[in-house]
């Protein structure tokens, strides 16, 4: 009828464009390109291949190699470091980087009224942490310096033996200033947008694509082999599936698209690979609530959770058990056992069996202990998590239903599942409107401070009312300690606090993330603890 | 959906009726009719079947709905009669004790729509004039604005807040709380077009002779409203009931694909189906997750739809 | 006439109204757009963030704002007009997609939905009015009961049930199709059936009903007894009288439809706005949710006062006064 010739007419206005070299599918629409305000994943993905920084993430180990700073010098005592920038470094619009526009770039992410919510990162920064919380608004006394056209002087408030890898950080990159100063915020929709990655922006149609191209003028063109690059959003674990068996994609890099009920299958196809990464699902005990402010009540609860059930059957994707915080091999950091480590690191099922036994005696004492004999006169309390919806996994749900299940079985306790939608689930979770709640940690940088960090005192990652000034001491004691043996060790004494004597939160596992691509067609993309995986190094083969 | 007025039902013919039925009732004629309606008939006796067993399995059943069990994703066996679930939960149960959930949130759902539609559309409808127009004025205003922002806020919003009221009054009610709040919040959004159909009914039979009649006589708006009106605005009313049933029931499965549904363990025949919809995919499908709950909830809003037509047809004077 | 110029009036404080409940309705909700698994690097910089985007106004200053009628001192010390606002045709900043305008959003993603909304539309007329008429012509027999059985069917089977199904079957088991994104006429195919068939369903049962209302009433009977074919009674008499219904409902319908769906949208991953109203409002995108708002409510009007225009045309008895 009229209709399907007017809707064919629509559709000869959409631009037929050729393939690009590679299509990967990044997740769900990104909120912006803007490297210092960004705050998700698929955003950074995006914004890494377009803007760049001192240095960059290593393809392979995901740690700082060299970017526009060709090498760096650093002092003794570990504070302060001289790089050395690229000569003849330009953004892709031919404009020249130097040294000022480090400085400007740094100083402008740590400037509030940029509102970066990362800008937390600069409080490694000499002068950052004033900056940052608004206490100083003296830019000039940010520990960063120009000494000349090519060199970039940094000092740190403490030694920071990863500071290289923050400097690959996106917020840390360099971007253009006269750019910003013409637009303000919106200056990422220029056109022509001088970019200081790997790539450039050539369009971006928001919740279908956004199409890059190489950038000629980039320190490392040489190597980098795609000439058009195509980020998909979206948002359907199935239809990710479906576009991948299909071929409309070659690269599924964002986790929470892959459909996890088919995990046991997926896992045993050549184009999906698992890889462990730096992040700990764990359960938030809201410890200014009665019964939860008693520790042992806590350890109850946490002896009696069967993590190896939940991840053979729920997750199912090889993950770890965990009973610390801090993923192992976290920057070469090993954590101490926590609570229950007797089960999460038994290598067979009669170890594991009997140190479940074990531990379920032990809960039941301490639960009585607590003045709650079998479970008796417990109130109930709900558990919280935020409810998985549009065709999106129901993991933290499942893991509710086994949890609660558990709690019945071996401790009487009658706990409520209360799934609620995300923002909810955050906004409860800051407001500590909650009893328990599922939670998570993605780490930043390989350190395991990355992960400590969180459950300072004052810290706004906390969420679970939990202060401890013994913990916040050795933190910052080992910050200030430049022997990285006895700084671990700080961090251990630290973490056993936390996991093993107070146990403000239950560790579950460590994550195993999943991503999709045929290594006969697609190459360049390795596994590495950050998760990181920089465009300028994936390839087709031929 | 406008203000013109649909073509009214015609003068009554007697042609088609035997003499013996003159003398029956206009209700009991409907009953007649409705019963030489054998669809109708049929989707009456399976509803009746599922509410059946929507009692009576969740409580016999040698499984639990809600506990697990170490035989995860078994196929259809004697023991589990549509298999078992990632939790090893036998499906049967929870298929029918899903059942109950949605006929539940479809009846409340349904009766909270019905009672302030009706009420809103005889008062809109009998009173007419200045009030009429504001009164559907605002029902213009609430039907352009889109159900899944309002849904989304109800249930964001108050939930909490409901949920604390519950659990004052009694702390056992509060697992109720989300599904009670879940039948208010899908009634809230579905009176609008009961609304509209029971003023247009008024409407057209404010100006007929017994009404007429009876005000003249000096009877009070309340007698009239109640004992008149009411009694004719029932039949298209409960035509409606059986069609807005089902409405519901899809709306709530599509707010647990949104994951706004029933709060686990518990669950719906849609959260059912909205968990086993994943299970469509190229490389391994456990049917049995989507194919029951899907049957059973397909055949009974089939069911439903063919009972509305029926009482629809029934109620009509003209159906042969 | 007078009757539809003083309804088109009537349209902009209409949606003046709704666009006001919705900017009130979606900000009572809890938690803000703003609100991330990660704290922001300190209060300074949340604070900021706030700012930014006037959410540390107070309603009213922000909803004056967002009308375009908010006067605010400069630095310089003068008072003047805040920039941009409804007055000046600026929805706003979308506060998730924070490079793009709402007005920006709406644009690219609309004519998809619309072109995917107008083919289910002609789908659901091309399925419903023939089966319609079958059924009711073939009442009480197997044609009428497979054909209303289909039609009650596609009604009672959730969309995200259909859509995949339509995928694995003729996507990916018989590879006819493409499985989803947007732009080659191939692609749009399985979204329109998927789309379509729950409309379908209604307009079957819908032309069903109004044919059998036809059919028996007295005009009809005045036909046949002047000896004028069946088919002539059918077509020519019965139909147009048949297909009120449709087109009453056709107002809701087309507005269902070109606002896209989100079920369809998300499975097939087609870039239309559809999933930007249930994704807006549980990301709590003020300035989105109140902009879909507006499209819809306008939208919805303008079909409606169009259907009762068309109701008025092809129905001599109806009459607005």
């Amino acid at each position: 009828m009229a209709l399907l010739i007017l809707g064919l007419f629509v559709f000869t206005s959409c631009q037929p464009q050729r393939r690009a070299d590679l299509i990967i599918l990044n997740g769900p629409e990104i909120e912006t390109l803007d490297p210092q305000v960004l705050t998700g994943q698929a955003d950074g993905r995006v914004s890494g291949a377009l803007f760049e920084g001192l240095s960059r993430f290593d393809a392979v180990t995901g740690r700082g190699v060299p970017g526009w700073a060709e090498r760096w010098d650093v002092s003794p005592n570990g504070r302060s470091y001289t790089f050395h920038l690229r000569t003849n470094a330009t953004f892709s619009t031919g404009e020249p980087i130097t040294a000022d526009d480090f400085v400007w770039s740094w100083r402008h992410a740590a400037d509030p009224l940029t509102a970066a919510d990362y800008s937390g990162f600069f409080f490694y920064v000499k002068g950052g942490r004033e900056l940052v919380t608004g206490a100083s608004t003296n830019f000039a006394s940010l520990g960063i310096r120009a000494r000349d056209r090519h060199t970039v002087e940094v000092d740190l408030t403490n030694p920071t033996p990863f500071f290289i890898d923050l400097c690959a950080m996106r917020i840390m990159a360099v971007v253009p200033r006269w750019t910003i100063e013409k637009y303000g915020d919106q200056w990422v929709r220029a056109d022509p947008l001088p970019c200081s990655g790997a790539f450039q922006l050539m369009s971006w149609r928001p919740n279908d694509r956004i199409r890059v191209r190489k950038n000629p003028r980039y320190w490392d063109a040489a190597t980098v082999q795609l000439e058009r690059v195509d980020f998909l959003s979206g948002d359907s674990p199935t239809t990710s599936l479906n576009l991948l068996l299909t071929g409309e994609v070659d690269v599924l890099i964002e986790r929470n698209l892959i459909p996890l009920e088919l995990n046991d299958v997926l896992l045993k196809r050549p184009d999906f690979h698992t890889f462990s990464y730096l992040g700990t699902y764990f359960i938030r005990f809201n410890v200014t609530r009665k019964p939860f402010d008693d520790v042992r009540v806590r350890k109850a609860i946490s002896l009696v959770l069967d993590k190896r059930r939940i991840v053979e059957r729920i997750t199912r994707l090889g993950e770890r058990p965990a009973s610390a915080l801090t993923p192992p091999g976290t920057g070469g950091y090993n954590p101490p056992p926590g609570l229950g480590d007797n089960a999460s690191s038994a290598t067979n099922a009669t170890d594991y069996a009997a140190a479940r036994a074990v531990n379920i005696v032990e809960a039941k004492r301490l639960l009585a202990q607590a003045g709650y004999p079998d479970g008796t006169g417990f109130p109930s309390f709900t558990y919280m998590f935020n409810a998985g919806g549009g065709g999106g996994s129901r993991t933290h749900e499942q893991i509710g239903v086994e949890f609660q299940s558990m709690l019945r079985e071996h401790l009487v306790l009658q706990m409520e599942l209360r799934p609620v939608e995300w923002k909810t689930y955050l906004s409860e979770m800051s407001l500590l409107n909650y009893d328990i709640i599922r939670g998570s940690w993605i780490g930043d940088y390989q350190d395991p401070t990355t992960f400590l960090d969180c459950f300072l005192g004052d810290s706004g990652n906390n969420r679970t009312g939990w202060r401890n000034p013994t913990y916040d001491g050795l933190l910052d004691q080992a910050a200030a300690t430049p022997d990285p043996k006895k700084r671990f060790e700080l961090l251990r004494q630290a973490e056993t606090l936390l996991t093993l004597d107070e146990v403000p939160i239950i560790p579950v596992y460590n994550y195993t993330g999943l991503y999709a691509f045929d290594p006969q067609r697609v190459g360049g993309i390795h596994t590495n603890l950050t998760d990181e995986h920089p465009i300028w190094a994936m390839y087709r083969k031929r | 959906m406008s203000e013109s007025k649909l073509p009214q039902n015609g003068p009554s013919m007697v042609s088609s009726i035997s003499v013996e039925a003159v003398h029956l009732s206009p209700n009991q004629k409907t009953w007649r009719r409705l019963c030489a309606n054998r669809p109708a008939l049929i989707s009456a006796a399976f509803i009746a079947l599922v509410m059946l067993l929507a009692i009576g399995v969740p409580l016999l059943s040698p499984h639990d709905a809600v506990h697990g069990s170490d035989s995860q994703f078994a196929p259809p066996s004697l023991a589990h009669w549509f298999g078992t679930d990632v939790h090893g939960r036998d499906v049967f149960t929870r298929v029918f004790a899903g059942a109950r959930i949605s006929l539940l949130v479809g009846a409340v759902g349904t009766v909270v729509s019905l009672i302030i539609g009706v009420c809103w559309g005889m008062i809109a409808g009998y009173v007419g004039g200045r009030t009429d127009n504001f009164m559907m004025r605002f029902v213009d205003i609430l039907y352009a604005l889109p159900s899944i922002v309002f849904v989304i806020v109800l249930i964001t919003t108050l939930e909490g807040f409901v949920k604390q009221w519950i659990t004052a009054i009694s702390p056992a009610l509060a697992p109720a709380g989300r599904m009670m709040f879940l039948f208010v919040g899908l009634g809230a959004v579905s009176w609008l077009t009961m609304a509209r159909i029971v003023r247009g009914q008024v409407l057209s039979l404010r100006s007929r002779p017994f009404v007429l009649a009876s005000q003249s006589l000096g009877a009070s708006n309340r007698r009239i409203l109640f004992h008149h009106i009411l009694p004719n605005v029932i039949g298209i009313v409960i035509v409606y009931l059986t069609l807005t049933v089902p409405a519901i029931i899809l709306y709530e499965s599509f707010l647990s694909y949104l994951g706004l549904g029933i709060q686990p363990p518990a669950a719906s025949l849609g959260t059912l189906i909205a968990e086993g919809a994943a299970q469509i995919n190229p490389l391994r499908v456990f049917w049995w997750l989507i194919v029951g709950p899907g049957c059973v909830l397909a055949l009974t809003l089939l069911a439903l739809n063919f009972l509305g037509d029926g009482l629809r047809d029934a109620f009509d004077p003209r159906s042969s | 006439m007078n009757y539809f110029l003083r309804r088109l009036l009537f349209m902009l404080p209409l949606t003046l109204v709704i666009v006001t409940l919705a900017f009130f309705l979606v900000r009572v909700a809890p938690g803000g757009p703003f609100d991330r698994e990660r704290k922001p690097a300190s209060p300074a910089v949340e604070r900021a963030l706030a700012e930014k985007y006037h959410l540390d106004e107070s309603l009213i200053s922000q909803y004056l704002r967002f009308l375009g009628l908010k006067w605010e001192r400069t630095p310089g010390g003068s008072l003047r007009r805040a920039p941009g606002g409804l007055v000046a045709g600026d929805l706003g900043l979308s506060l998730k997609y924070r490079n793009h305008t709402v007005t920006d959003i709406i644009l690219q993603g609309l004519p998809v939905s619309l072109t995917l909304g107008f083919l289910a539309f002609g789908f659901a007329l091309a399925m419903g009015l023939p089966l319609g008429f079958y059924t009711a012509v073939r009442r009480g027999h197997w044609g009428d009961w497979i054909g209303s059985l289909f039609a009650l069917l596609v009604i009672c089977i959730p969309g995200f049930v259909i859509g995949p199904l339509l995928i694995l079957g003729f996507a990916l088991k018989a590879g006819w199709f493409p499985v989803g994104l947007w732009g080659a006429p191939l692609q749009a195919v399985l979204p329109m059936v998927a789309l379509g068939l729950y409309f379908g369903g209604r307009v079957t049962r819908l032309t069903r009903e109004g044919m059998t209302q036809a059919l028996q009433s007295e005009y009809i009977r005045t036909a046949r007894a002047k000896g004028a074919s069946e088919l002539q009674v059918l077509l020519k008499h019965a139909l147009p009288t048949a297909v009120m219904p449709v087109v009453s409902y056709s107002g809701p319908m087309l507005a269902d439809l070109l606002t896209g769906s989100f079920v369809v949208e998300n499975i097939f991953q087609i870039p239309g706005i559809g999933v930007f109203m249930v994704n807006s409002s549980l990301s709590r995108d003020y300035t989105m949710v109140v902009g879909l708002v507006m499209l819809y409510a306008v939208l919805l009007l303008v079909l409606n006062l169009l259907v009762d225009l068309a109701y008025s045309l092809l129905d001599p008895r109806v009459r607005y006064e």
